[in-house]
Order: C-alpha cells, then sequence, then structure tokens
C-alpha cells in the first residue's frame, strides 16, 4: 500500500471517526455532497476515472454509478470503482466553523484510508493549535483502526462542533467509499 | 448553519428524479441558511438580534421558527431556551438548535418523495431517514464515544425517524442549564431517537442541559428512546433504545 507523506497544519479540536459506508444495497445508487464554496474542489481529485455523466453545474456534485454497476451482493465493481487498484483522493465540502473554513482531503487505497489532510485550517489562537498537534496523529490512528465498522452514519456530539469532521464524513460520501 | 450536508440514496428511483430531489434539498437549506445563520451578520436572525427589524418584517420561517421554539421551551419545562444570555449578560437570540433539525427534517421531505428510494441526511450528527419498504435493510447510524475519539459505543439500526445527538466530546460543557444560567453538568452526550429529528434533536438537547435526571425525563416522552453517557463513562439507556442498540465489543 503506498503511504503518501503530508503535512498536517492546524486545525480546530475535533474528532475523527472513518467508516467504510456500504452504498450498494440495490441496483443504483448515488451519493451527493454539497459543492465547496471556496477552496479546492470538492470530490475525487485523482486516481479515478471520471464519471459517466460528469457532475453537474450548481448547485450539486453528484457521484453517479461509475463504469458498470455493483453487483447485488454488493462487490464493487472492479473496472475502476474506489475499492480496486488506483488509490483515490478525494477532498471534503468545505466547512465553515466558528474559526474560519476547514476542509480536508482524505487518500483512499485498497478501499481503506490511507491518509488525511488538511487543506485549509481556520485561523486559530494559540492554544488551538497545540491541541491540534497532540490530537491529529493519534486520531488519525485511530480512526483507521475504526474501518472495519459498517456503519452507513454516524451521530455524535463532535459532529456538532467539528468542522474537520463534518468535512471528512463529505470526503467519504463524495469518494462512494465501499 | 455552515456544515456540509450528506445525502445517501439506495434503490431504484432514477437518476433525474434524484438529481432533481437533492438539488432542491440543498437550495432550500441555503436559503435557510442564509435567514437563520449566526455566522452570517446580515442573516435575519441576526438583524432581528440586533433590533433593526421586527419578526413580521423578517421571511415567514422566521415566525414560524419561533413558534417551535416557544413550544419547545414549554415542552421541555425551560431547559430548551434560544434566548440565552451573551458574554456581556445581555439576552441574545440564537434558535440554531432548533433551525437545525427543523431544516434538515422539512428539507428530507423531499427524499421521502422519491419512489423506490431509501434515504438518509446528515447534518452534523442530526440524521433524517427513511426506508421505502419493510423490506429495506435498517440504517445502520454508528453513536460516537464521547469520552474516546474515534471509537463507538455501537450501532443503531433506524428504518424511519430522526437521531439527533447533544453533548460536548471536551470536559467544560457548552450547554448553559436556563434555570440556573450555569454550565450542566453530570452527562457527557445524550442520543434521542424518534419519528421526528427535530423533537430529537430538541429533547436531546434539553435532557443534557438537566443533567443527570434528563434520562429520567426523556423516559417519560411518548414515543422517544435515548441513550445517555455520563461524565464517568456509564452508558444508560431508555428500555426501548436497549432492544435495539447493539453494542460494540
Amino acid at each position: 500500500m503506498r503511504r503518501i507523506t503530508f503535512a498536517i497544519v492546524s486545525t480546530i479540536a475535533a474528532v475523527v471517526l472513518l467508516f467504510s459506508y456500504r452504498t450498494s444495497r440495490g441496483p443504483a445508487d448515488a451519493v451527493a455532497v454539497a459543492p465547496s464554496p471556496g477552496g479546492a474542489q470538492a470530490g475525487i481529485v485523482g486516481g479515478a476515472p471520471k464519471p459517466s455523466a460528469s457532475a453537474s453545474g450548481p448547485p450539486i456534485t453528484s457521484v453517479p454509478d461509475q463504469n458498470g454497476q455493483p453487483d447485488q451482493n454488493g462487490q464493487p465493481d472492479q473496472s475502476g470503482q474506489p475499492g480496486s487498484a488506483e488509490p483515490v483522493t478525494v477532498n471534503g465540502a468545505t466547512a465553515q466553523t466558528e474559526q474560519g473554513p476547514v476542509q480536508v482531503q482524505v487518500v483512499i487505497d485498497g478501499g481503506r484510508i490511507v491518509d488525511i489532510a488538511a487543506l485549509q485550517k481556520p485561523s486559530g489562537d494559540q492554544r488551538h493549535d497545540e491541541i491540534s498537534a497532540f490530537s491529529l496523529p493519534k486520531l488519525r490512528e485511530q480512526a483507521l483502526a475504526a474501518q472495519s465498522a459498517e456503519i452507513d452514519g454516524v451521530s455524535g456530539a463532535t459532529a456538532t462542533s467539528g468542522g474537520y469532521r463534518q468535512s471528512l464524513q463529505s470526503a467519504l460520501d463524495a469518494a462512494n467509499f465501499r | 448553519m455552515g456544515m456540509p450536508i450528506s445525502i445517501h440514496l439506495r434503490g431504484s428511483a432514477p437518476e433525474s428524479r434524484r438529481e432533481a430531489a437533492v438539488a432542491g434539498v440543498f437550495a432550500e437549506l441555503r436559503e435557510v441558511d442564509a435567514i437563520f445563520s449566526t455566522y452570517r451578520e446580515e442573516s435575519d436572525v441576526r438583524r432581528l438580534d440586533r433590533g433593526e427589524v421586527t419578526v413580521e418584517e423578517c421571511d415567514p420561517q422566521v415566525r414560524e421558527v419561533l413558534d417551535l421554539c416557544a413550544r419547545a421551551l414549554d415542552a421541555t419545562g425551560g431547559y430548551f431556551d434560544v434566548r440565552l444570555p451573551a458574554a456581556d449578560g445581555s439576552p441574545h437570540l440564537d434558535p440554531s438548535g432548533l433551525v437545525k433539525g427543523w431544516a434538515a427534517e422539512r428539507a428530507a421531505r423531499r427524499l421521502s418523495g422519491l419512489a423506490g428510494d431509501d434515504h438518509y441526511l446528515n447534518a452534523g450528527g442530526d440524521i433524517a431517514l427513511r426506508c421505502a419498504s419493510t423490506a429495506a435493510p435498517p440504517w445502520r447510524i454508528g453513536l460516537e464515544d464521547p469520552h474516546r475519539p474515534g471509537a463507538l459505543l455501537g450501532v443503531l439500526p433506524l428504518a424511519s425517524g430522526g437521531i439527533a445527538t447533544s453533548g460536548t466530546a471536551h470536559r467544560g460543557a457548552h450547554i448553559v442549564d436556563p434555570t440556573t444560567g450555569r454550565t450542566a453538568v453530570g452527562l457527557r452526550a445524550v442520543t434521542v431517537t424518534g419519528p421526528s429529528l427535530l423533537w430529537a434533536d430538541v429533547y436531546a438537547t434539553a435532557a443534557f442541559a438537566r443533567g443527570r435526571d434528563g434520562l429520567e425525563w426523556l423516559a417519560g416522552l411518548d414515543g422517544y428512546q435515548a441513550l445517555a453517557v455520563l461524565d464517568d463513562g456509564t452508558v444508560r439507556m431508555t428500555d426501548g433504545m436497549r432492544e435495539a442498540f447493539q453494542p460494540i465489543r
């Protein structure tokens, strides 16, 4: 598995939860994320084939079915879906927080998240920077370990305050992560 | 509202109808944000709070939300209150806690109209969901452990309704007990599920503000189930929640 080095810039103190989203229970599925109001373009930015229908113009970016459909058992299609050979880099939507915009980038390889980076950070005070420097590496480790849970979504108290996590969730949605 | 909205659709609805429904959801939520966001200085709510406009001069949805806030204040015995003192001691209007669940639940109705699709809409942890038929597997919603970032308490399978969580991951709760003016202690997080996301959110917030007797109060509500994580890490549930919730480990 290719490991990608990245620099985590500071962000607000928040938890990160990563899940394997099962989206294939039926013949056709879709996942949609809100567009990001600035910052790097949200959605798949590298490593995946272009979707068969391009994203429609504002206001939504949808990820339609890729080449070939998943089979009825929910196995990912082998021809270029996330979860096959090519690592997929996904930018999450930008989340506006009290401290400013936060946006993350996720790299998915072999159907698993292998890296997380913050593309935009809020202009936080030094205390936030200190909290982040301590908590983010630990959170990455825990988050990567949590991937085996078969969860469709998450509800939690930190989701209401963590711009980082909200953005990560949208990154997972955009990747149609399995 | 300032947060990305995640929508999952599962089933056989045609792509064009899905795109239209999702576009409608986002358009509706952006409109709500423009009216209610406290991060936008020119939103109706901020202008109302500063006394620059009256309620009658605001978008009619402001009146609708304020009426719901009054009902929530009454239904929670004063523990859900959108008028709280700011740092300077003066009262400020911030209905964001009700707007999120209200807006998400209302917008999700556009997805209920998608024949053939199950849907789930997640607005920052507030979730409105529905399975189109009883044959569909329920959505599996993970509840995070507020004491252990990156870990889950367990999974709640749900076929319809709303789920909301109130609380904090950090020591030092951010929710103020309106009856005392001090921060509420005793609970770390409360999750409520039931037919309406709006009311699940109101009840979770109010229960959290009540502190330890919040769970007893929730157990008395009709049609809503709850799980609470206490400051000491113990987890307590209403009977209905215990039947449905699948702990991890």
